[in-house]
C-alpha cells in the first residue's frame, strides 16, 4: 500500500504501524513526533496504530528556532 | 543587612528562571556555535521549532545533544503557522515529543511581516489554555490584545518589540509601558525585534519581566561575544529597573556643591562684564 510521508508518496507493507514505519526511518522513536491524518499519533499508540493506503503521515523533529 | 542585588526569579507557571533572557537556537553557523551562546547567554529557557525530519539527511547530531534538560527548559514554538489549527496541531505535536506543556505560541498574518493574527492567536490561546498548554503567547504592541490574551490565562504574554528578525529594537515604547501597565496576572517579556543590547535594557527598564531573542545574538558578527553583552544588558536593565531610575529634566542639576567654589569661578552676572 501507499502512504504519504512527510509530503512524499511511499511503499510499505500492509499492516505496517507507526512505530514500525519509525524504526523502519532509523529514526531514534523518542526524538520524533508522529501525525497521521492531521491527527497526533501519541508515543504510547504508536505500536497499537497501523497505518491504512491513502494516510498521511507527518513524522516532525527538533529544529533550531526562536 | 539586605542584599541591594535582591531579585525575584522569573515565575512562568510552576517553572522559576534565575535569568531573565530566553534565547532561540536557529541561525547559528553549527551547533557548537549554537550551545556555546546559550551558555554564554546565561539564559535558563531556550526556544526550538518543530519540523518535519529531514528523511534523505545521513544520520548526524542532533538538537536534542545540543540542549542540556537539566540546565535548559525547552519552550517549543509554533513558528511558521499561519492559522489556529495548525499552531494547535503544532503544540501537540511538541507535547508528545517533548514532555512538555510549554509552548510559545505563533500565529502569523503573512510572510513578509510576520505579523502576529491577534484573531487566530486568541482562538488558538483558548483551546491550548483548555487542553492545560503552559502558553507564552506572541502578539503584537497592542494593548488591548495583550489584555485580552492574559485574561485567557496564559502564562506570559510576549508583545513585539518590533518585526521578527528585524533588528529595529523596541519601537514604540509608549506602547510597552501601557501594556506593563494594564496587563495583570502574568508576566510580560519582550519578543522579538533585539538588534543588539541596548535594546534589552531599555525593555528591561521599562519593567519588562523578561527579554526573549534570537537573531540579535545568532546573526552578530560575533554571535559568542554577543550573547554576553545580552546576558550584561538584560541584568542591567533589570537590577535599573528595581532601582528606580532619576526623572527626566529639562535643565542641569549639578553634581558637585555650588558653594565654597573659589574666587572667579561663578559665570559673572549678566549685565556686569564689559563695564
Amino acid at each position: 500500500m501507499q502512504i504519504r510521508l512527510n509530503g512524499t508518496v511511499i511503499e510499505v507493507e500492509d499492516g505496517t504501524t507507526v512505530a514500525v514505519l519509525v524504526a523502519l526511518r532509523g529514526l531514534a522513536a523518542e526524538q520524533v513526533a508522529v501525525e497521521v491524518n492531521e491527527r497526533l499519533v501519541a508515543r504510547d499508540r504508536r505500536a497499537k496504530q497501523a497505518l491504512a493506503d491513502g494516510d498521511r503521515v507527518e513524522l516532525v523533529t527538533l529544529v533550531g528556532g526562536g | 543587612m539586605q542584599n541591594p542585588l535582591k531579585d525575584e526569579p522569573l515565575r512562568l507557571g510552576e517553572i522559576e528562571l534565575g535569568s531573565r533572557l530566553l534565547v532561540g537556537t536557529g541561525k547559528y553557523k553549527d551547533f557548537d556555535e549554537t550551545a556555546r551562546a546559550l551558555e554564554l547567554s546565561g539564559t535558563e529557557m531556550v526556544t526550538v521549532a518543530i519540523r518535519r525530519v529531514n528523511l534523505d539527511a545521513s544520520k548526524g547530531p542532533s538538537l536534542f545533544d545540543v540542549i542540556d534538560r537539566d540546565r535548559y527548559h525547552i519552550l517549543p514554538n509554533t513558528a511558521g503557522c499561519f492559522d489556529a489549527a495548525s499552531a494547535i496541531r503544532t503544540a501537540e505535536l511538541a507535547r508528545d515529543l517533548l514532555g512538555t506543556t510549554l509552548v510559545k505560541l505563533e500565529v502569523l498574518g503573512d510572510e513578509k511581516t510576520l505579523l502576529p493574527d491577534p484573531v487566530g492567536t486568541l482562538e488558538a490561546t483558548k483551546e491550548l489554555v483548555s487542553q492545560g498548554f503552559d502558553v507564552l503567547v506572541y502578539t503584537s504592541d497592542d494593548p488591548r490584545m495583550c489584555v485580552r490574551l492574559a485574561e485567557l490565562g496564559v502564562r506570559s504574554v510576549m508583545p513585539a518589540g518590533s518585526p521578527i528578525g528585524s533588528g529595529q529594537g523596541i519601537l514604540n515604547t509608549n506602547a510597552l509601558r501601557i501594556i506593563l501597565e494594564l496587563v495583570e496576572g502574568c508576566p510580560v517579556i519582550v519578543d522579538a525585534g533585539v538588534g543588539t543590547a541596548s535594546d534589552v535594557s531599555i525593555a528591561m527598564e521599562l519593567g519588562a519581566e523578561g527579554v526573549l531573542l534570537n537573531s540579535g545574538i545568532a546573526l552578530a558578527e560575533e554571535p559568542l561575544r554577543m550573547a554576553h553583552a545580552m546576558r550584561l544588558a538584560c541584568e542591567a536593565g533589570r537590577h535599573a529597573h528595581l532601582a528606580g531610575r532619576i526623572p527626566r529634566r529639562l535643565y542641569a542639576n549639578a553634581s558637585s556643591p555650588m558653594q565654597g567654589r573659589i574666587a572667579g569661578a561663578a559665570p559673572e552676572p549678566a549685565g556686569i562684564a564689559g563695564e
